[in-house]
């Protein structure tokens, strides 16, 4: 649907909220947001209940890899940056510059991915498996669950570059576009927690 | 004759589901199924059917829908309550075996919360909320089709279970182990988990959509302080879904991956704990409770007024304890549980905090009353609903602060005083209101009134059905009958009592069938509503005709004070919701579309394929949600043009142009 979009000079809110239809979209994005926060506050949950039930197997210091949890965190900190940045430029209508940093910001949530597929498998592979213990079970999926959000985000970013190449910014690409860096931000926040309490307090606790 | 088809007959209709009762139930099902196709062919409606219905975006007819979904579910609780209290009538009865018993408590109470009340409630979410604060639609038109069709798909996915496979058989509450594969292995507790995880995702989204339909879509003027209570108890109801619906998800997505997947989250081996999930469970199931009853107080704020043409008494007290309440809910989950043994200090707290909300509750109480007070009443159906839940919640409200004394507790707590407790409040709260409501609303949703007369049979049957049945629940909890009991020996002294109380569910279901023939007689006698105000309202949708044209508005009307419609009338400025020809502009509605229907669809075959752990129709069904999902990314199309004169056209028809 083409929608007439203001001229630059015009505005005073910015493009994404520039359309009361979108901007009540983006209101509904914050609220998913609330229920996503409370899936993760409950998964985080049983992980806090059943991490002191760990019964010395497996062992918290060869089984928590700081390395490559602190490897994680930088690129996802960093991929946060980006998407800030593609946001800044879609600001600005510069959809070049828009797509190379969103482009970037997928490489460094897929490296992410990899990274956290790798240690989940070599877990598995040392004999950790989630059937063993409902601290496994509570691990794995906290930490499965934020790499199934940061894989989904990746796929819906693919299918908001494809929308923008076929129809460049309108008012509603960009209204897609701001709320997919909020999911980016979002997951970014989650990810802290799961860095600081699991990999963190896991190590040190 | 090929290897599987032993295997796959075997799996789908074990003899669990070849007990005389699921018979006649396959027959019931063919026969109806056969009869609407039938009528359809020959009708020709098909097409119509996809178009108007199955597709449509519209609230008002996603409305309809669930109203229908929700009449057939409370026929399929009804029934289910009716083959319990039989089997209780005398001692040692034994119409229906111990494990079809259990069975059909299960599927009663999960059916009556999840695929009965929430469902009603929504239908008058969807009939009301957008009329009643000036809207053309809800924020999300698409994605509250997609609520209906989750729901949809899910509550057919969790009855297909009493058929194909086995019913749950757990408790609606399905707390493990007796929900552990090691000693659940059939597909039972999988129908259970799958399809109320599809049908939750549903009503998380319906509460999103509402809360920003209120937060941001209302008439110009009309601040939140102006808004009808009923809106006021719709945003508090959608907040609590946006609160409570998450870690059910996750109790409900944890326990699947325990059943399918081997994880040892509620396993009794493995360090698993299953008081974990009785935490997260009623973590939602409280709040839960609130989100079935705030409705109500809701659809009463409306109805009282009307009835005794006052306003609303202490609105502000009411928003505030209907605030009260939503905020409280969330610190009184462990009440659930006193027996776990937390120890005294979280018990008392817990204990407490439920106490605490009798306080808002009794506000409102008192505030209903002093509406009436000096009021002139008209005792339609609505109101005598109305009537009939003061007392009767107030008994359930009572015996609620006793059983949230801790050792008071600890004696009554799983016994049928417990059952008498929970219905009081569920029939005599929820209920009432959703029926008071729905009488209410009825000619807004489809242009006729309900028979009054017919409507009275129907309310006493049921009002005093209800009190046969519960009252002697509360005795027979005090002389220690316990709850999911299957029969019981002569000699306990708890006979007569049983007797009575089954004679009353009887009652109940008589007045549920004076229900649908009231529906069914008055489509074709009942009283038209030509005016679109039958009942001298006072909120905006008494203002448009009945039923409100596809737009709603054909210009938002602008609201200066509480009761819009009522000061408008009173102010004698009705012509005010008369357009003049040249103020009517060409609108974007939403348009159709078939995306949600195969999203639902895409998650049933999923949840089937699940159940039985076949993972190729998991699969089969998982790509037709991310195709549906895809599809919603790439359809821009989702609006339509009506042009100004098609407005001018229908608005002339309706007699509401000025000249």
């Amino acid at each position: 649907m083409s929608q007439a979009w203001p001229e630059m000079e015009e505005q005073t809110l910015p493009a994404e909220f520039a359309h009361e239809e979108e901007s009540i979209k983006i209101t509904g994005f914050w609220m998913f947001l609330v229920t996503d926060v409370l899936i993760f506050a409950s998964l985080f949950s049983l992980y806090a209940v059943y991490a002191g039930r760990m019964g010395g197997e497996p062992n918290p210091a060869t089984f928590f890899h700081l390395g490559p949890a602190l490897a994680e965190t930088l690129l996802l900190l960093t991929s946060s940056f980006t998407v800030g940045l593609a946001i800044w430029f879609m600001r600005r209508r510069q959809v070049g510059a828009m797509t190379a940093w969103l482009v970037a910001t997928l490489v460094l949530g897929a490296t992410f991915v990899a990274i956290e597929a790798r240690e989940f498998l070599g877990d598995i592979q040392s004999g950790y498996t989630w059937h063993q213990s409902a601290f496994l079970s509570a691990f794995f999926t906290l930490v499965g669950t934020h790499g199934a959000h940061v894989t989904f985000g990746i796929l819906m970013a693919l299918t908001l570059l494809i929308q923008v190449a076929r129809r460049g910014l309108t008012p509603v690409t960009a209204r897609k576009l701001y709320t997919f860096s909020l999911y980016w931000h979002f997951l970014d926040v989650v990810w802290i927690f799961i860095y600081s309490v699991v990999y963190l307090g896991g190590r040190l606790g | 004759m090929p290897a599987f088809v032993p295997y796959l007959l075997h799996t789908l209709f074990p003899p669990t589901v070849l007990r005389p009762t699921e018979i006649g139930a396959d027959v019931l099902i063919v026969a109806t199924g056969v009869i609407i196709v039938t009528v359809l062919t020959r009708q020709k409606k098909w097409g119509w059917l996809w178009r108007e219905w199955l597709t449509t975006v519209d609230h008002k007819r996603i409305a309809v829908m669930y109203l229908i979904a929700a009449i057939a579910m409370l026929f399929r609780g009804g029934v289910d309550a009716l083959m319990m209290r039989t089997n209780l009538a005398l001692p040692s009865v034994h119409f229906i075996s111990a494990e079809e018993y259990n069975e059909v408590f299960t599927t009663h109470g999960t059916i009556m919360i999840f695929f009965m009340a929430m469902p009603l409630i929504f239908a008058l979410f969807n009939a009301v909320i957008p009329l009643m604060i000036g809207a053309r639609d809800v924020a999300f038109p698409r994605l509250n089709a997609v609520s209906f069709w989750l729901f949809a798909f899910g509550a057919l996915l969790f009855n297909i279970s009493f058929v194909v496979g086995g019913s749950p058989n757990a408790g609606w509450t399905a707390y493990p182990p007796l929900t552990e594969l090691a000693f659940n292995p059939g597909p039972g507790e999988n129908y259970y988990f799958l399809a109320l995880f599809i049908s939750g995702i549903g009503t998380t989204i319906t509460g999103i959509n509402f809360l920003v339909t209120i937060l941001r879509m209302r008439a110009p003027g009309m601040t939140l302080m102006r808004m009808p209570l009923f809106a006021w108890t719709t945003l508090c109801t959608s907040a609590l879904i946006l609160f409570a619906f998450p870690p059910l998800t996750v109790a409900l997505g944890t326990s699947l991956l325990d059943r399918l997947f081997h994880a040892s989250f509620y396993t009794l081996g493995h360090g698993g704990m299953p008081m974990m999930y009785v935490n997260l469970f009623w973590l939602f199931g409280h709040p839960e409770v609130y989100i079935v009853v705030l409705p109500a107080f809701g659809i009463f704020s409306e109805v009282v007024p009307t009835f005794s043409r006052k306003p609303l008494f202490g609105y502000t007290a009411m928003v505030v304890s209907v605030v009260a309440i939503m905020v409280l809910s969330y610190g009184t989950w462990v009440h659930h549980f006193f027996t776990m043994g937390a120890g005294p200090s979280v018990n008392v707290f817990f204990g407490l905090s439920t106490m605490l909300i009798a306080i808002p509750t009794g506000v409102k109480i008192f505030n209903w009353i002093f509406t009436m007070w000096g009021g002139r009443i008209r005792l339609t159906v609505p109101m005598l609903y109305q009537l009939a839940f003061i007392p009767t919640f107030v008994v359930g409200g009572a015996t609620g602060v006793l059983l949230a004394t801790v050792p008071v507790d600890y004696q009554l707590h799983n016994t049928y005083f417990l059952v008498a407790h929970f219905h009081n409040t569920l029939i005599g709260g929820t209920v009432f209101g959703l029926l008071s409501g729905l009488y209410y609303w009825w000619p807004k949703m489809f242009g006729y009134k309900l028979d009054e007369r017919q409507g009275k049979w129907a309310f006493w049957l049921f009002f005093l059905g209800f009190w046969v049945t519960f009252g002697p629940q509360y005795l027979l909890g005090l002389e220690g009958m316990t709850r999911r009991l299957w029969t019981y020996p002569l000699g306990l002294g708890w006979h007569a009592l049983n007797l009575i109380s089954t004679i009353g569910a009887y009652g109940m279901g008589a007045g549920f069938v004076v229900l649908v023939y009231n529906v069914v007689w008055s489509m074709q006698h009942g009283e038209r509503d030509l005016t679109g105000d039958p009942w001298d309202g006072r909120t905006l949708e008494w203002s448009l005709p009945s039923p409100a044209p596809e737009y709603n508005f054909a210009r938002i009307p602008v609201v200066t004070e509480r009761d819009a419609w009522w000061a408008m009338k009173a102010r004698g400025e009705t012509t005010a919701v008369r357009v003049r020809p040249d103020e009517i502009s060409a609108l974007e509605l939403p348009r159709n579309s078939a995306m949600p229907f195969f999203l639902g669809l895409g998650f049933f075959v999923l949840g089937f394929g699940l159940t039985f752990r076949w993972w190729w129709i998991a699969g089969l069904g998982l790509a037709g949600i991310l195709g549906a999902m895809l599809w919603a990314g790439f359809d821009y199309e989702d609006r339509k043009h009506v042009h100004a004169e098609e407005i001018r056209r229908i608005e002339a028809a309706l007699g509401r142009l000025e000249a």
